[in-house]
């Protein structure tokens, strides 16, 4: 029944915007902290109810970098690689952690739909260099083993969680 | 703004006679400023940047986007520009795939002309063309991104003039692209293949599909009776490759052409526009004496019939049943040769030269498609035939005419007429006022059907009774009236749509031209070709006469049926998996699947599926059922529509639906009693 809810919410999102297309942007914002992303079927629901092309409404939804068009892991690991974090090599955690992540370019989220893997230009951390982000904790001056320590102390919480859960 | 108002433009006094424009002014002084992005048919967009000139005051702007004033004084050539200008293609060819010789676009391209036109013997940047698949899934255009520079013309044609918006921009920066929605395959969208997006394409990104290589295979197959069916439109284009003007007539040299090429027979598809003509003009006489599915619409043109059914669902029973005139050739001519030569249906194959590129999509759609035979095998355009011909070494233009086989190709004015956007009307006119009268009648034009405007009204009255017809070019203008039947703000008995601006003149399949004057010249060759003409009225065509006689009996009887009439369905626009929006746990599952596409919304998918989920929750179905969401099962018509197990429920209410779940529960129960039973 959650898919539902969530689908009803688009309807009323639709509705409440008055299935106006020069309201694309707030309906989209909206639906997106609904389900974390925007599905296909939804853009093409959306798509339909205020009257524009659906590629028009992909259009938008991938010109602007707060939308999201794939389910993005728990864990939103961003690396950074603006000029400072770059020439301190930053670029060795991103592929360190691809590699521990079982990652490609391609594929920046894991099967678990745990962690999501991706750079960045720039945190603002630059003293930090070079830095990476979890979720909104900000880590700085890593080495690729400290960024796979962090990495793996994040799985063993989650490990716990689940027994704690089972437990119940 | 004044009479006497002028501006200065290189050096020369150019009048302003209400331009919008300094691009309009600038082609006025007969300077050929270069453009991608500007069309005259379309919104300004100011892109690319080709355009842009010095106005003394004002420094470097673009000329398609700058309004003219008095006095400016503008420049089009100074080094800063030609500077520019130069960097420009060359970042473009930077982007760019470099396949000039092999590419379907190679002397039409406007890219290549530029560079030559700029003298560009060198890319003094670094190649970063990416690569991208090509996207050949579609029966009717070939998308290669490696080769757009994001001019945009062919966004603002499909959505603009078309009202489709199949492609649009996608993704920002150096990523960005033109691409159908969620990056699907063209086939995959609501495309209605027109084509007038490769028509506008500036570069080989878009192009249509080449069926030469099949073509030419089949030729030279001993054992195949290869037969040409050439549509109205293309004899007035063709010569336009080998050097000739618009408009001229070149049935002679096509033929013989056709003919040196090695097609066993030349056909005319202008033979079985005559037959349409009697056949919808029949059609349309009984709908009226039956006050039925009025207004009747054309249905030649398929990518206004795939229109129809992707968008106006309640509309698909006013399309006329007759097939085009392609498909009416393809099923008659395979019968009657088969039966006349000896040969076996798979052995004749019917290749239909378009100015089309929705043709090659129609040749595929399953109604057409007997035992794994086409009744047209190969649709090849205008420009392939060109290539074919420049290929065989013909010389076109000196070549001796040659005429048409008969009887297939023996046809009136009023088959030739097709290719013209209000052709159709005019010929069924020249038909409807004949039958409805009983008289003959001495002159033959209708020139009110006649015109520029994308939409043209027509009343003419005939045997006590007023009649109103529209013809109708360009999707978005098919669009505007279908609107105003719908809201009853206009009435029609007879409605013609062509997807094409001007008709199939200006089809995608024609020799590449962005000027409408080209298209107006073809224009003009058509109603020259049919004055030139002995007949003018299809149901003076002694051929066509001779085959209802001999062989499909009476007009709309059953042979007519099975051969020359069709039908039609809701189509969806967007292939899709669905949604699902509650799972039972239960091991055995009763799948409903509501519509959720447009159609059904209308009609009230909404609450039916609010309803579903109250009842399955209110009779503790949760474990049994899972709910699904789709978006069309094509039946638009008959909404809202579910289906529950293989069942599909139209006009579902929730009586009907929770009928259907309890059945499928007991089915499902008597199975499982079947089972434990062994
Ligand atoms: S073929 Fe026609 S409908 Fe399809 S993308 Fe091109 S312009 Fe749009
Ligand atoms: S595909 Fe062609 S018309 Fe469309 S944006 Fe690219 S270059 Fe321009
Ligand atoms: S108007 Fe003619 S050329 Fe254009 S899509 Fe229709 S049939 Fe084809
Ligand atoms: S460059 Fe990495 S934080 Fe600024
Ligand atoms: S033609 Fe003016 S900017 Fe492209
Ligand atoms: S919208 Fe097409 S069947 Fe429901």
């Amino acid at each position: 029944m959650e898919t539902l809810r969530k689908f009803e919410k688009v309807w009323e999102i639709i509705d409440q915007n008055g299935r106006d297309s020069s309201r694309l942007i707030p309906i989209l914002q909206a639906v997106q902290a609904e389900y974390r992303y925007l599905p296909e079927e939804i853009l093409t629901f959306i798509a339909t109810s205020v009257g524009i092309s659906p590629a028009r409404v992909f259009g938008v939804a991938t010109f602007y970098s707060l939308f999201t068009l794939k389910p993005k892991g728990k864990y939103h690991i961003r690396v950074c690689n603006g000029t400072a974090c770059h020439v301190k090599r930053s670029m060795d955690l991103h592929n360190a952690l691809q590699k521990k992540l079982n990652l490609r370019d391609e594929k920046d989220t894991t099967d678990d739909m745990l962690f999501t893997l991706e750079t960045v230009n720039c945190l603002g951390a630059c003293g930090l260099a070079p830095a990476m982000v979890v979720n909104e904790e900000v880590y700085g001056q890593l080495t690729p083993e400290r960024a796979n320590e962090i990495i793996d102390d994040i799985i063993n919480a989650e490990a716990h969680n689940e027994q704690d859960t089972h437990r119940l | 703004m004044n009479e006497n108002d002028f501006l200065i433009v290189d050096n020369k006094e150019i009048p302003i006679e209400g331009e919008q424009n300094l691009l309009e002014l600038i082609r006025k002084a007969k300077i050929d400023l270069p453009t991608f992005c500007y069309h005259s048919e379309l919104s300004v967009y100011g892109a690319c940047r080709l355009c842009m000139v010095y106005v003394e005051g004002m420094g470097l702007v673009p000329a398609c986007s700058t309004p003219p004033s008095p006095s400016m004084n503008v420049k089009t050539n100074t080094e800063d520009i030609r500077k520019m200008r130069k960097i420009i293609v060359e970042l473009l060819l930077a982007n760019h795939s470099q396949s000039c010789p092999t590419c379907q676009k190679s002397t039409t391209c406007q890219l290549q002309a530029l560079a030559r036109r700029l003298g560009i013997t060198e890319i003094r940047f670094k190649n970063q063309s990416k690569n991208i698949p090509v996207d050949d899934s579609s029966p009717s255009i070939v998308r290669d991104p490696n080769k757009c520079v994001l001019c945009g013309d062919c966004v603002r044609i499909c959505s603009e003039v078309q009202s489709v918006g199949a492609i649009d921009f996608a993704h920002r920066g150096a990523n960005t692209m033109v691409i159908p929605s969620f990056g699907k395959d063209l086939d995959k969208v609501e495309c209605v293949n027109c084509g007038q997006c490769a028509r506008i394409c500036p570069t080989g990104a878009l192009t249509p599909k080449s069926e030469v290589d099949e073509v030419w295979k089949v030729i030279h197959d001993p054992n195949k009776m290869v037969v040409a069916q050439i549509a109205p439109a293309v004899r007035v284009a063709l010569g336009e490759i080998f050097g000739m003007e618009p408009g001229v007539t070149t049935t002679g040299q096509t033929a013989a052409a056709l003919r040196a090429i090695g097609f066993n027979r030349v056909f005319d598809t202008s033979f079985t526009a005559d037959l349409t003509v009697i056949e919808e003009s029949n059609e349309f006489i009984k709908r009226i004496q039956k006050n039925e599915f009025i207004p009747q619409f054309t249905s030649c043109c398929p990518a206004w019939v795939k229109f129809v059914e992707q968008y106006y669902p309640e509309f698909v029973h006013n399309l006329s049943s007759c097939r085009s005139p392609q498909q009416m050739f393809g099923a008659l001519s395979k019968e009657i040769l088969a039966a006349q030569t000896g040969k076996k249906r798979e052995d004749i194959v019917v290749v239909s030269i378009m100015p089309c590129t929705a043709k090659k999509f129609e040749a595929k759609r399953p109604e057409f498609i007997h035992d794994g035979v086409r009744d047209v095998d190969h649709v090849i355009t205008t420009q392939e035939l060109g290539r074919m011909i420049e290929e065989a070494g013909l010389n076109f233009r000196e070549l001796d005419p040659e005429s048409f086989n008969l009887p297939f190709g023996f046809k009136t004015g009023a088959g030739v007429i097709f290719g013209n956007s209000g052709g159709v009307s005019e010929a069924v006119l020249r038909y409807v006022t004949e039958k409805l009268t009983g008289e003959k009648r001495e002159s033959y034009e209708f020139t009110s059907t006649r015109g520029e405007n994308g939409i043209r009204e027509i009343k003419i009255s005939l045997a006590g009774k007023e009649f109103s017809l529209a013809t109708v070019s360009g999707l978005g203008n098919a669009r505007q009236v279908l609107e105003k039947i719908k809201s009853g703000q206009a009435f029609y008995d007879f409605v013609e749509v062509m997807a094409c601006p001007g008709g199939c003149v200006g089809g995608a399949g024609q020799p590449v031209f962005t000027n409408p004057v080209v298209r107006q010249k073809r224009t003009k060759g058509i109603y020259e070709n049919d004055r030139m003409l002995e007949l003018h009225k299809s149901q003076d065509n002694p051929y066509i006469n001779e085959l209802y006689t001999s062989f499909l009996g009476e007009v709309g009887g059953h042979k007519a049926h099975e051969l020359l009439h069709t039908g039609y369905k809701s189509r969806k626009r967007i292939a899709d998996e669905g949604m699902s929006l509650s799972s039972s746990d239960g091991e055995q599952t009763i799948e409903v699947n509501v519509c959720f596409g447009t159609g059904c919304f209308l009609k009230g998918a909404q609450k039916l599926l609010r309803d579903i989920l109250v009842h399955i929750d209110t009779e503790q179905l949760g474990d049994k059922v899972s709910v699904s969401a789709s978006f069309c099962f094509e039946m638009c018509e008959k909404g809202p529509v579910i289906r529950v197990g293989d069942k599909v429920i139209e006009g579902c209410t929730l009586e009907k639906a929770a009928l259907a779940i309890e059945e499928e529960r007991q089915k499902v129960l008597g199975d499982k009693t079947v089972n434990s039973m062994q």
